[in-house]
Formats: C-alpha cells, sequence, structure tokens
C-alpha cells in the first residue's frame, strides 16, 4: 500500500510537470512572452507536489506504529492491564503483534484476539487513509499549480526557492544527526543516573553490569562504577599508540624524505590497503593469529598469559592506526613550504637533518593533529576489542592481562535482550555519552591544532 | 662572503679537512641510520599485511571447497510412502544406503555412528529431490551429500591422524569407514558454491553467506539512495550557495566532527531512535543502510565539495556570463564535470560502509537467521555481522569459513574500490 502511495505521487507529479509546462507552451504559442521557460513552470509544478506529499508520507510512515500501537492499547479491557509496568504491557502488545501474524501458542484469550482484530483493521485503515490522502493532496495541489501559470509568473524564482529549500534541509540532516546522537544519549543516561548516582558510575572502582533478572535471583548485585572500564580503554589505547606511532612516523618520514619516486608508488597504495580492511577482519586477525602467538611466546617464557590479552588487542590495533598517523603525517611534512627545505639543504645539512631538524618540528602541529586523531579512533575502535579483548572490568595496566574497554561494555550490554527499563541496558548510553565526550573533546582539539598549523603557511 | 675574507687573514679553516670528513661521514651515518629506521618500519608495516593476508589465506582456501559423498541410495517405499510427502524416513534412508558400502559395520549398533559421517542437512537434500519427482520412490538413484564437519576436516587434512584417538571428534573406526569410501570413489571436493547459495545454518557444512549477501545489498542500496542525494544536496548548499556567516560554519564544524565520531555510538543513536521512538524493526537490513547512510553522510559531502572546488571558475563565469542562473550553472555545467569525483568518493563511502560491523550489532543485525531476506524490512544479517558470529562459533569448521568469508569480504571491498580507481582515471579531468 505504501508502494502504491508513492506511486500515485510519482504519476501525479510527472502530470503536474506536462501539464504545466503544456500550458506555459501554449501561452508561448499564443505569441506572449513567459517570464520563465516553459520547462520551469513544469518543474515548478513537479516540485510543488513531490516535496509537501513526498514529506507527509514521511511523517506518516514514522507515526504509523507508534499511534497504532498507542490505540490498540489504550482499547484494551482496563481490567487486563491495570496497574500493569509497562514492560508489561509491551509484552501484551507483542502478543497480539505475533496474533496477527498467526503465531500462537495454545488458544489466546478472547481480549486478545479482539486486540489483534483490532490491531489487523487499523493496519489496514491506516494504509487505505494514506493513499486517499496522498491522492486528493497531490491532486489538490496539482490544481492550485496549474492555475498559477501565467505569462507573468515567476515560475524559475519559485522552483529554485524549492531546491534551495531541499538543498538547506539536506545540510540540516548533519545538524540533525548530531543532535540526535546528543539527545539520545543524554536521555538514556539520564534515565540510568535515575537509577544509579552519578558519582558512583563517575569514581565507582567496580564494574560489574550483571544484575538480578528476577527478584529471587542470586546474582551479583550490580555496580557501575566506570574508572577500570575506561582504564582498560586508555592501556589498550596507550599499546596501540606505542605502536602506531613510532612506525607511522617512521614511514611517512622515509616516503616523504628518501624514498624514490618507484617505492612511493607501491608504498602509498598498500598503507591504503592496510587502512581499507575492515576492523571486523583485525579482529578475527588478533584472535585466529596474535593472541595464540602472544599465549605461545608466553608459555616459552614461563609467562602467564590470558588469553585476550591487552597486548593483542592493542597491538592489532595499532596495526590498522600505522596507515592512518602516516598519511597524516606525510601530508604535513609535505604541506611544509618548498623553501624551508631548500634552505636547509643550500646550508650544508643533510637530508636527514633537513627533516629532523627542520620539517618535522615545522609540521609538528600538524602530526600532532593527526595523532590526536589515531587517539579518538583508538578509544572509539569497537570490533577489535569485542572480539580481542576482555569482558571483565579489572583494575590492571599490565598489559598482559585482560582487560576491557568502553565499546566492549557497550556492545556485550546490548547484544541479544534491550529492555530500555533496567540500568544493564541504560548503562550502555551512558558509557556512550562518556565515549562520545571524550572523543569529540579529542576531534575538537586535533582539527583545532590542524586548521590553525594550515593558517600559518597558506 | 665578508666573513670568509676575514677568517681567512687567520688561516684558511679552523677545522681540518681530515677533521671535517670524519664529521661529515658522522652526519651521513646518521642520515643512513635514519633511513635504516624508515626501511624497517615499512617492513614491519609490509610483514603484517603479509601475515594478515597469508593466514586468511591459508586457514580460509579450504572453505572454498567442500568434502561430498555421492552414494547409490534405494527409495524405500516402506520408509517414505508416497502419501506421506513431505515427511519420511529420509535419513534412515540414506544410513541403509553408507551402511551398504561399509561391510565392517553392523547395521543394528554401528547406525548411529555411520549416519554421523553425513551432514545433518544430507536428508533434506534428499527429501527436495523426492518432493519434487516423487516417481522417484521404490528407484534406486544417486546423490551427493555433503559430509559431517568433523569429516570433512579429516579429508581436508585439518585433522592430523597420528593424535591420539581420543583428542580427536573422529575415532579410528570412523577414519577406517571414511577412507573405505574414499577408496570406493564416492568421495569428492568440488567447489563449494554452498558457501555462497546457502543461507546460516549451526553446521559449518551447510552454512552459507547467501543471508548475509542478501542483508548486505539491501542495507547498502538503502544506505546508498538516502546518503547520495541528501550529501549532494548537502555538499552543494555548502559549497555554492551558503553565506560565509557563522551557521555555515557551524555546520562545517559538525560535519568534520561527525566524520570522526566513533562508528558504534552511530549504533546507540540507531537503537535509541530508530528502534525504541520510531518501533522500526530489529535486524532490518533498512534500519542497517539508515544508520550507515548517516555515517557515510559526511565522506560524501567531503568528496562532493572537493570535487566541487576542482571545477574551474572559467566554466562558473562562462555559463554566468551567457544568462544562466546560478542554480543553472551549478546543475547544468559544474554538476556534471564534478560527477566522476563525486561517484569516486560515494563508492568509497560506500565500501566503508560495507565493513561497519559495530553499528550493525547494536541494531541486532547478528541474529541466527537461515533465510535470506526478501524485503529490507526482513530480519536479516550483513557480510561483516556474519564474519562476527562466525568468528564466535566454537566448530573447526567456521574458522575456515570466517577466513572465506573475509575473504570475499575483501573481495568486494577490492572490486568497488576498484571501480573507483577505474572511474577516477577515467573521467577524471584535469584543467
Amino acid at each position: 500500500m505504501t508502494l502504491l502511495a508513492f506511486l500515485i505521487l510519482a504519476a501525479l507529479a510527472v502530470a503536474a510537470f506536462v501539464l504545466n509546462r503544456t500550458a506555459a507552451r501554449a501561452i508561448q504559442a499564443g505569441g506572449t512572452r513567459t517570464h520563465s521557460l516553459a520547462y520551469f513552470h513544469g518543474l515548478y509544478a513537479l516540485l510543488a507536489v513531490l516535496v509537501p506529499v513526498f514529506i507527509l508520507i514521511c511523517i506518516f510512515l514514522v507515526l504509523k506504529t507508534p499511534v497504532i500501537n498507542a490505540m490498540v492499547i489504550g482499547g484494551l479491557p482496563d481490567a487486563e492491564i491495570a496497574g500493569l509496568p509497562r514492560g508489561e504491557v509491551d509484552l501484551i502488545l507483542a502478543t497480539i503483534q505475533s496474533i496477527t501474524r498467526g503465531q500462537t501458542f495454545g488458544t489466546p484469550p478472547d481480549w486478545q484476539l479482539a486486540a489483534a482484530e483490532r490491531l489487523t483493521t487499523l493496519y489496514a485503515t491506516a494504509d487505505i487513509l494514506l493513499v486517499i490522502v496522498v491522492a486528493a493532496l497531490s491532486a489538490a495541489i496539482l490544481f492550485l499549480v496549474r492555475r498559477q501559470v501565467a505569462a507573468e509568473f515567476r515560475a524559475r524564482q519559485a522552483a529554485e526557492h524549492i531546491v534551495l529549500g531541499l538543498m538547506i534541509s539536506c545540510s540540516l540532516v548533519a545538524i540533525l544527526t548530531t543532535i540526535g546522537i546528543v539527545f539520545a544519549l543524554v536521555f538514556e543516561a539520564y534515565r540510568f543516573f535515575e537509577m544509579v548516582p552519578f558519582t558512583d558510575f563517575l569514581f565507582g572502582t567496580s564494574w560489574e553490569p550483571q544484575i538480578p533478572i528476577r527478584a529471587d535471583q542470586i546474582a551479583a548485585v550490580g555496580a557501575f562504577g566506570w574508572l577500570p572500564v575506561i582504564l582498560g580503554t586508555v592501556v589498550i589505547a596507550t599499546i596501540a599508540m606505542f605502536i602506531a606511532t613510532p612506525i607511522g612516523l617512521l614511514t611517512a618520514i622515509y616516503l616523504n624524505e628518501f624514498a624514490p619516486h618507484a617505492l612511493r608508488a607501491v608504498v602509498k597504495p598498500v598503507l591504503e590497503i592496510l587502512s581499507g580492511v575492515p576492523t571486523v577482519v583485525y579482529g578475527f586477525f588478533a584472535v585466529l593469529v596474535v593472541a595464540p602467538a602472544l599465549r605461545g611466546t608466553g608459555a616459552d617464557l614461563g609467562f602467564a598469559v590470558s588469553s585476550n590479552t591487552a597486548l593483542a588487542a592493542g597491538g592489532v590495533m595499532g596495526i590498522m592506526l600505522i596507515p592512518f598517523i602516516s598519511s597524516f603525517a606525510d601530508d604535513a611534512l609535505t604541506a611544509v613550504p618548498r623553501s624551508l627545505r631548500d634552505g636547509s639543504l643550500a646550508l650544508g645539512a643533510t637530508r636527514g637533518e633537513t627533516m629532523l631538524k627542520v620539517l618535522f618540528p615545522a609540521a609538528i602541529p600538524g602530526i600532532v593533529g593527526g595523532v590526536l586523531l589515531a587517539v579518538s579512533r583508538a578509544i572509539g575502535e569497537t570490533m577489535i576489542v569485542v572480539m580481542a579483548a576482555g569482558l571483565i572490568a579489572r583494575m590492571t595496566i599490565n598489559p598482559l592481562d585482560s582487560v576491557t574497554t568502553v565499546t566492549v561494555q557497550i556492545v556485550t550490554l546490548l547484544i541479544g535482550d534491550t529492555a530500555f527499563d533496567n540500568p544493564k541496558t541504560l548503562a550502555a548510553f551512558a558509557l556512550g555519552l562518556m565515549l562520545f565526550i571524550l572523543t569529540l573533546g579529542i576531534n575538537v582539539l586535533a582539527l583545532r591544532i590542524v586548521r590553525k598549523y594550515r593558517e600559518i603557511y597558506d | 662572503m665578508a666573513d670568509i675574507t676575514t677568517s681567512g687573514t687567520d688561516g684558511p679553516r679552523r677545522t681540518s679537512l681530515t677533521e671535517s670528513s670524519a664529521k661529515v661521514a658522522k652526519r651521513k651515518r646518521a642520515d643512513l641510520i635514519l633511513q635504516g629506521f624508515g626501511i624497517a618500519a615499512i617492513l614491519a608495516a609490509f610483514t603484517v599485511l603479509f601475515i594478515l593476508v597469508a593466514s586468511l589465506v591459508t586457514t580460509g582456501y579450504s572453505a572454498f571447497v567442500q568434502t561430498h559423498v555421492t552414494m547409490d541410495v534405494y527409495i524405500d517405499p516402506a520408509e517414505i510412502p508416497e502419501d506421506g510427502l513431505p515427511r519420511g524416513g529420509f535419513q534412515d534412508v540414506l544410513t541403509a544406503s553408507l551402511l551398504g558400502s561399509l561391510p565392517d559395520a553392523d547395521p543394528e549398533t554401528d547406525a548411529r555412528a555411520v549416519r554421523n559421517i553425513l551432514s545433518n542437512g544430507a536428508q533434506f537434500y534428499l527429501r527436495d529431490r523426492v518432493v519434487a519427482d516423487p516417481s522417484l520412490i521404490g528407484q534406486t538413484i544417486s546423490i551427493t551429500v555433503p559430509v559431517a564437519d568433523p569429516f570433512d576436516q579429516l579429508n581436508k587434512g585439518n585433522v592430523d591422524r597420528a593424535t591420539p584417538e581420543e583428542q580427536r571428534r573422529v575415532n579410528d573406526r570412523e577414519v577406517a569407514w571414511f577412507d573405505a569410501l574414499d577408496e570406493a570413489g564416492m568421495i569428492a571436493t568440488p567447489l563449494n558454491i554452498g558457501l555462497l547459495t546457502n543461507a546460516d545454518s549451526r553446521f559449518p557444512e551447510l552454512a552459507g553467506l547467501r543471508g548475509a549477501l542478501v542483508g548486505t545489498f539491501w542495507a547498502l542500496l538503502t544506505c546508498f539512495l538516502i546518503a547520495f542525494p541528501i550529501g549532494i544536496g548537502a555538499a552543494i548548499y555548502l559549497e555554492e550557495f551558503a553565506p560565509r556567516n557563522r551557521i555555515s560554519d557551524f555546520i562545517e564544524v559538525n560535519i568534520n566532527n561527525l566524520a570522526a565520531v566513533p562508528s558504534v555510538v552511530f549504533g546507540l543513536l540507531a537503537l535509541a531512535v530508530f528502534l525504541n521512538w520510531f518501533g522500526l524493526p530489529r535486524s532490518a537490513p533498512f534500519v542497517g543502510g539508515l544508520t550507515l547512510a548517516l555515517m557515510t553522510m559526511p565522506t560524501i559531502i567531503i568528496a562532493t565539495r572537493a570535487a566541487l572546488k576542482a571545477v574551474p571558475p572559467s566554466i562558473r563565469e562562462a555559463a554566468l556570463g551567457i544568462g544562466a542562473s546560478k542554480q543553472q550553472v551549478v546543475f547544468g555545467h559544474v554538476l556534471p564535470l564534478a560527477m566522476p569525483g563525486i561517484l569516486t568518493g560515494t563508492i568509497i563511502g560506500l565500501a566503508q560502509a560495507l565493513g561497519e560491523t559495530a553499528p550493525l550489532l547494536l541494531i541486532g543485525m547478528n541474529a541466527f537467521i537461515t533465510s535470506a531476506a526478501s524485503s529490507p524490512f526482513d530480519a536479516s544479517t550483513a557480510l561483516p555481522t556474519q564474519i562476527f558470529i562466525w568468528a564466535d562459533s566454537p566448530e573447526r569448521g567456521f574458522v575456515s569459513r570466517t577466513s572465506a568469508a573475509i575473504l570475499v569480504l575483501l573481495a568486494f571491498l577490492v572490486l568497488m574500490n576498484g571501480i573507483a580507481i577505474y572511474l577516477r582515471n577515467k573521467f577524471e579531468r584535469r584543467w
């Protein structure tokens, strides 16, 4: 039915285009000059029909399910749902929905069957309503814009206004996304902090999110102190940076100053390949190759190495970041004006001295910006640590121990059952908020440093 | 010059030629050391890439073939009555056939062990054939079915026959049976088409990527349909029309920051907004595509702006000069010229989206689903999440399947990047 609505809209929009263009041509054929080309009369009609009705359909599609669900719940007999918590009402709703799909277990009570009936009817009515409204509204707009065709009607300006409006809305999507992220995180995190005090979260040194599901269940009480989690993140990110920074910078220095052209032509694409490998692949690599190798080496040397060490996860993450740092550093070195390099060489400095004492210091702001962006990536990186790091939060900085990270906890808390009314699920949003703030801070700082640096030499 | 002439009166040089050359040699050595470090760094990166690819290929190549057993099966009407279809004792019929080929197996006590040589899905191959053509009942037909994972691994040489019997998943008798079948010429190892055409399964020998490929297709299609027009619209506005003021600046900073937000945060956004507030279906490729679109958009916007910037002003001025409006200039002249660059950026953005895993995990695209999605609103997995699921599975057969799936994913990435590079080289114009 939704498809039918879209088809009707498309047909009427094209009809509007053809009608108005023909009308404008008729005016021109009558010997009157029109202000705008006939094409723009058509385009204006097309956009005037398409844009508002399309937006209407989208709003309808977004609101359809929640509104119908609310209506069905509102129509349930009071005796059945009075005093039930939200989760149980949702459960009843899910049962009713599965009845409409023909999946029943045993014989459901009559009131559920009635509600299922009602749900089906409401969906059918909504679909028919949509088609009727779309057809009527499109036709009405079509009729209105058809009457606007006149020799002096500024159709080009009108059409361009709509197009400009569309483009502005497109650029607002980026802002809306940011607002959406902030709002979703803050809202859910706020609900979390209603259950768990903010100070417990920020300063607690124990992270045990396994809370009892039933009241009589024997389980850990649950502790939500994020310090061990962020400590694990820092440990892994530090290991990653210890590997990525020297290798990345040395690669960039060599490529930028010493490498013969042919070598550069080979190395650059290979580094690009390395940066294009999805992180899930690196994660599997860590599990398949790096972790067993570390464990084997540890056993040979007499260390007890846990199976998912911070070193394995951090090391592989470092490999992932090498191309990132090297390309940033390469760009920064290339951006140093030629005159500095020539001046240094002319004074008799070797190329190495030129690089280390002139070019590198001049490029430092850009390089620092790149390294900071890499740090932010290391903190936010998910798949490698989900696959290769541990789940238990420990207050340790031993790289051979198993640690967990913010992203690992977010993913493990949200995989599978996600009821939005217990602290276990909401804790993920609190962690997400902290992660967002942390990475955003680093990014803003990095971009500011990079930008400031560019202003000096451009 | 003046310095040299004045110092020339005391003597030509402060340092002697030999001393100086020692210093120069030292400086040159330092230079070489720096170069050596650089080469070492590059070698390290190359070595890692080599190990990565080599380990994936060595573990993954065996999943591209699959051990099958071909046998003659008498479809016993007593076990499979025609009016009972699609139910019937298909497994018993297959087992009876295998027992016939293994004289030393006792039909009573070894039936279960012999049956386990075949994949659990073998009976469905037979069932599908009989259901399609019920006249086969009562005849003897030749059928090729996959063997169970332990025997597949044995055949591929991944099980060391020298390890003690109790540490293997196949005991000595089973190995002997398998060897007997092999000697009878019933075992073949053809190309594993099922890897691409089967949906997911708990049994490694049956598991394939079809569901994941279909899910990824829907997700990327959704992502493209949303991110491409919106990204281009935003980029054109920001590059060509936006007044230089604080709002435009803010949008620009915003887009740059959005490009660096961790992917898992987009997953949280999708979970809270798309699933929880809008009530969109869980595990649906449509929601995945929507999330990926938000992540791809900054890439597309940045690439589009660069492409628009590269169009020389002379084109714009010429068009403006003959009376085109600002929008006619952009849509009629600048945008077509910038299109190759925009498409290149878009394909690279989609290639990134193809490998994104974390946000898809949060919206539940890691479900166990044994059929391919028929619409973008059906529950499905995607290629990277399928890799994640298989990597977590304990069966030996899934290790090689995971590597094989990764190789498939990398092949797609290489293909997409290849297209992007081709487009760039073929259509990009230099002014």
